[in-house]
């Protein structure tokens, strides 16, 4: 893989403007001009950064202009999901709660980008504060999917993935607590990457579920994906539970193939998805048994438990982490005779349904009496987890799975439903329990000829071999199920 | 109620005499202690007390959305000192959320030790010997501070409300002691104990007034001689040493008089009000928070090395209960044991260094403590400095008889302001113990003066013998030595 492949946009972007042949101002100018074309069907965006854009875009010129390397993000278009502190930019989580907040400052992963000459384009829509896969829990009103507008992009990262999707920017980030990376770039055709915990800085990401975000890039390739990766990764002081290693060197070693790499395909999950989700699966084994990989099946059918006990603790976490959208300080407030009054118009008023009902689910699973029962049970099941992966893995050296049970539902088909709509992170869910990375490659087209992505698992820290295995099966995808492609109108038939 | 206890005696238990009998108070005491950091708990802000309101605050102590806190070394350093001088077992421990909505917590939850604290099992010993036990020393951040405007300063009856954050993630050691404590008098004991020794580990300031130092205290009453606890009230807003005693007692003579007459006591926090002298409910225990502690997944287990806990452990000097068997020791002889009262005073002040060296140079043992903890005591700072030598030096030119008492008190005086040699001072203030002739002249005046004091004290009135002394005393202006004009005194009275 090369900075020319033309299948890298990101690198071969970066390239270009390092060398000079192509200003970061236009590269900026043609990715805002794109928004402003296309957003208004798909609504990806909460807000577009166009002056800041062209603003950093300048200095990224400046700088070639000058002789120096402004990093290895040249002029590369980003946009950011719209839980990521941007300083002075709004930062909405898609909430009304969050009304008129400008963060003073940035999260590290923004300044990570800035640093390596990335420029951030503009704030990526969302389920509110993340909870939701479907991005239709935003209170700006949902995105609607590129490749069918009547359709769901998934989420919680919906604005990020249809975005990348939609050929709007090369590169974006979103944040994945239980899929919320994984199954939009399935949903989307694109590829999108959920690191070891602690691989990312999450400093400056708004909490959903601190035990289980993490910040994680999108991008239509795995190339440049891994680019992207190698930019935001790394130490940072500022969060504690940030690994102290280096980044990762992924780039490098991504054609590095698969000979001799053991591959399991986790039998449980096949029968849970739908006909063209599993058989991505098997055939996604075959290419990369035919590239040189042993492939084995294997049982782990403590991951199907991974649902239940997360949503004991993504709420019971979520209930803590939201208390402080009180109307005190900053964002909402509706007023009220006394402070408690106040706090509770506020957040009657700011939250939306899903956000109050996993509040209510998490403030209850810890009350005194049931801590035991939920939580802690919840907690154990986590331990069971994290033990069955480490046996899988003394057998395989990465996993195989569905990354989403179906292809991309419609609008409003699930959101009657909230347990359907839960189910669509029953295969992505435990790699946030355990903690360990996992990506989604889109690998087929489906049902209705929408795309089907094919989810690597690995464990800790072990990106650089989910990335190599990802790689393969990217060159044995089916070119038709992977963006960009142009927002296309609604099938009409649907079911 | 209780009977003032006699200097140098333990400390009493309160007992209440009840209409149905005696009654003793168990109290428990929770004192939160601020840490003498640069920076706060979980951020780099600074961590002092008096600035402009919400000047020194940042993303974390905000706690706004995205931020994430970050330990402070020097926190847990100095919360190791705490364990270690409070004889604890310093253990790793654990960060959880205490969830509760008010507006002084940014976050609306509290970063706090729960199940696994750093410092558990040690115990405080008093001036008096009583021992206290320590139930666990933990880690918290504190909270902002809300001003209440209208009203009478009570949240629900404000017109509204000011929060200073200033305060909010400012290190904190909760210090829980068992139910040890017997009577107001010990209460305020134990504070004052524990503020010595927060204070000469260098963890905290130990500032009442300031806030660095603030009580709760767990009151209950049972049957004189019952081994079994009663049921407690927690009682807040102690902000003194004095309010700390009113509100123990007129908590247990509350609970007494409730039970005796039919009632019972409710589990319940209880606010003090220092102007009425009386405390009320605040909240009852089914009305009490359901705080839904669960671990702080910001957070990593703090596990500090054996090597660091051994080193803060070594690097803590004598604490103030050693200090002062040292000293009474120095002072003790065989026969009598040292006056408690000095011998904490000294120690208090940090002058026992001073008094073990003057008595290590030869210096009399209790007039060097005496001399110490009432005349060098009166300028701490300065006697702290003073030369161990030339305070030995002073105090036996009076035990020698060549300085009055009043002569030496005025030699210390100058001693102190400047130092130099105490006989030379003597003599260029003139003083010179008068001779013994002159005395005895003296002593001949005011017998002729006073004969009917005389006659009292000839007939075996000996405290009249001060009033005597005294004018002889007043006569030479306090240049006899008053050990020589007793014994002249005694002489004529064959």
């Amino acid at each position: 893989m090369s900075a020319a492949d033309g299948n890298s946009p990101a690198l071969a972007l970066s390239a270009r403007v390092r060398t000079g042949e192509l200003s970061a101002r236009r590269a900026a100018e043609e990715a805002l001009q794109a928004i402003a074309a296309s957003d208004p069907l798909l609504h990806c965006f909460n807000a577009v950064m166009a002056d800041a854009a062209l603003a950093a875009a300048d200095a990224v010129d400046r700088r070639v202009a000058a002789g120096e390397d402004p990093g290895p993000l040249a002029g590369v278009p980003v946009a950011l999901k719209d839980n990521l502190c941007t300083r002075g930019v709004p930062t909405t989580c898609s909430s009304r709660i969050l009304e008129g907040w400008r963060p003073p400052y940035d999260a590290t992963v923004v300044s990570r980008i800035a640093a390596a000459g990335g420029i951030a384009v503009g704030k990526t829509n969302l389920d509110e504060f993340a909870m939701g896969s479907s991005t239709e829990n935003s209170a700006f009103g949902p995105t609607r999917n590129p490749w069918d507008l009547d359709r769901v992009p998934g989420g919680s990262s919906g604005g990020s993935a249809a975005a990348v999707a939609a050929g709007l920017v090369p590169l974006a980030l979103g944040s994945d607590t239980g899929g919320s990376i994984r199954q939009p770039a399935a949903l989307c055709g694109v590829v999108g990457v959920k690191p070891t915990y602690g691989l990312v800085s999450r400093y400056g990401l708004v909490a959903f579920a601190s035990s289980l975000d993490q910040i994680g890039p999108f991008a239509t390739n795995v190339g440049d994906a891994a680019l992207l990766l190698e930019a935001i990764a790394g130490h940072d002081p500022a969060d504690s539970t940030s690994i102290p290693l280096d980044p990762p060197r992924l780039v490098a070693s991504l054609d590095h193939g698969v000979e001799g790499l053991r591959v399991g395909v986790i039998a449980d999950f096949l029968t849970d998805a739908s006909p063209s989700c599993a058989d991505a699966v098997r055939r996604a084994a075959e290419a990369l048994e035919s590239a040189g990989a042993s492939i084995g099946e294997v049982a782990i059918p403590e991951l199907l438990h991974g649902l239940s006990a997360y949503y004991l603790i993504a709420p019971a976490e979520a209930s803590s982490n939201l208390a402080r959208y009180d109307g005190v300080r900053y964002g909402l407030r509706v007023d009220g005779p006394d402070v408690e009054a106040m706090n509770a118009r506020t957040r009657a008023a700011g939250f939306g349904a899903e956000v109050k009902r996993r509040i209510m689910l998490g403030t209850y699973v810890l009350s005194a009496g049931y801590y035991e029962a939920y939580y802690g049970q919840a907690q154990r099941v986590r331990t069971v987890i994290v033990r069955a992966f480490a046996t899988a893995y003394e057998r395989f050296d990465v996993l195989l799975a569905p990354t989403s049970p179906s292809v991309a539902f419609h609008l409003g088909d699930k959101t009657g439903d909230p347990l359907q709509m839960y189910l669509s992170d029953l295969f992505t869910i435990p790699s946030n329990l355990a903690g360990h990375p996992a990506m989604s490659v889109p690998f087929a087209l489906g049902e209705e000829a929408m795309p089907v992505g094919v989810q690597v698992l690995a464990p800790a820290l072990a990106e650089e071999t989910m990335f190599r295995t990802a790689a393969v099966l990217e060159a044995a995808a089916d070119e038709r199920a992977r963006g960009p492609v142009r927002p296309a109108a609604p099938s009409g038939a649907r079911g | 109620m209780s009977a003032a206890p006699a200097a140098g005696d333990a400390l009493a238990a309160t007992v209440i005499a009840g209409s149905s009998g005696e009654w003793e108070v168990v109290v428990g005491l929770e004192v939160h202690c601020e840490l003498s950091t640069a920076t706060k708990l979980f951020c780099g802000c600074p961590n002092l007390f008096g600035a402009e309101p919400n000047t020194h605050v940042c993303p974390v102590c905000l706690g706004l959305p995205g931020s994430l806190p970050v330990l402070n070394e020097g926190a847990v350093e100095r919360a190791m000192r705490i364990g270690a001088a409070l004889s604890c077992t310093v253990r790793p421990s654990t960060f959880h959320r205490k969830n509760y909505f008010y507006p002084d917590m940014p976050k609306d939850y509290q970063v706090t030790q729960y199940d696994e604290p750093i410092n558990v099992g040690g115990h405080v010993e008093l001036v008096d010997g009583t021992i206290v036990g320590i139930v666990r020393a933990h880690l918290e951040e504190d909270t902002g501070k809300t001003t209440h405007l209208g009203g009478r300063g009570r949240i629900h009856e404000a017109d509204y409300s000011l929060v200073d954050y200033n305060r909010a993630g400012v290190p904190l050691v909760e210090i829980v002691s068992a139910p040890d404590i017997r009577s107001a008098e010990q209460a305020r004991a134990y504070v004052g104990e524990l503020r010595a020794i927060l204070v000469a580990t260098g963890a905290s300031d130990g500032r009442m007034e300031e806030g660095s130092l603030r009580v709760d205290a767990n009151v209950s009453v049972r049957r004189a001689g019952s081994a079994e606890l009663g049921t407690r009230c927690e009682v807040k807003n102690l902000n003194s040493l004095r309010s700390l005693g009113r509100a123990i007692d007129f908590e247990a003579a509350r609970q007494v008089e409730l039970v005796e007459s039919g009632g019972t006591v409710v589990q319940e926090t209880r606010h003090w009000d220092e102007e009425l002298g009386s405390t009320s409910s605040m909240r009852s225990k089914e009305e009490a928070f359901d705080y839904r502690y669960f671990q702080e997944p910001d957070l990593v287990p703090l596990v500090p090395s054996e090597e660091w806990v051994s080193a803060v452990a070594a690097s803590i000097g004598l604490l103030p209960a050693a200090r002062r068997h040292r000293l009474a020791e120095a002072v003790a002889t065989d026969r009598v044991p040292a006056p408690i009262d000095q011998v904490a005073t000294a120690v208090d002040l940090g002058l026992d260094e001073l008094v073990v060296a003057a008595i290590g140079l030869g210096a009399d043992r209790r007039l060097a403590l005496a001399r110490a903890a009432n005349e060098a005591a009166q300028r701490p700072e300065d006697a702290r400095a003073l030369d161990p030598a030339a305070f030995a030096g002073l105090v036996g030119l009076e035990a020698s008889g060549k300085l009055s008492a009043t002569q030496a008190k005025t030699v210390l005086a100058e001693l102190l302001a400047g130092g130099g040699d105490p006989a030379e001072i003597a003599g260029r203030l003139g003083f010179k113990a008068l001779d013994d002739d002159a005395v005895d002249t003296l002593v001949a005046e005011v017998i002729a003066a006073h004969p009917d004091e005389w006659q009292r004290y000839v007939g075996g009135d000996d405290k009249v013998l001060q009033f005597l002394l005294g004018l002889v005393m007043r006569e030479t202006k306090g240049r006899a030595n008053g050990k020589v004009v007793a014994a002249a005194f005694a002489a004529r009275r064959g």
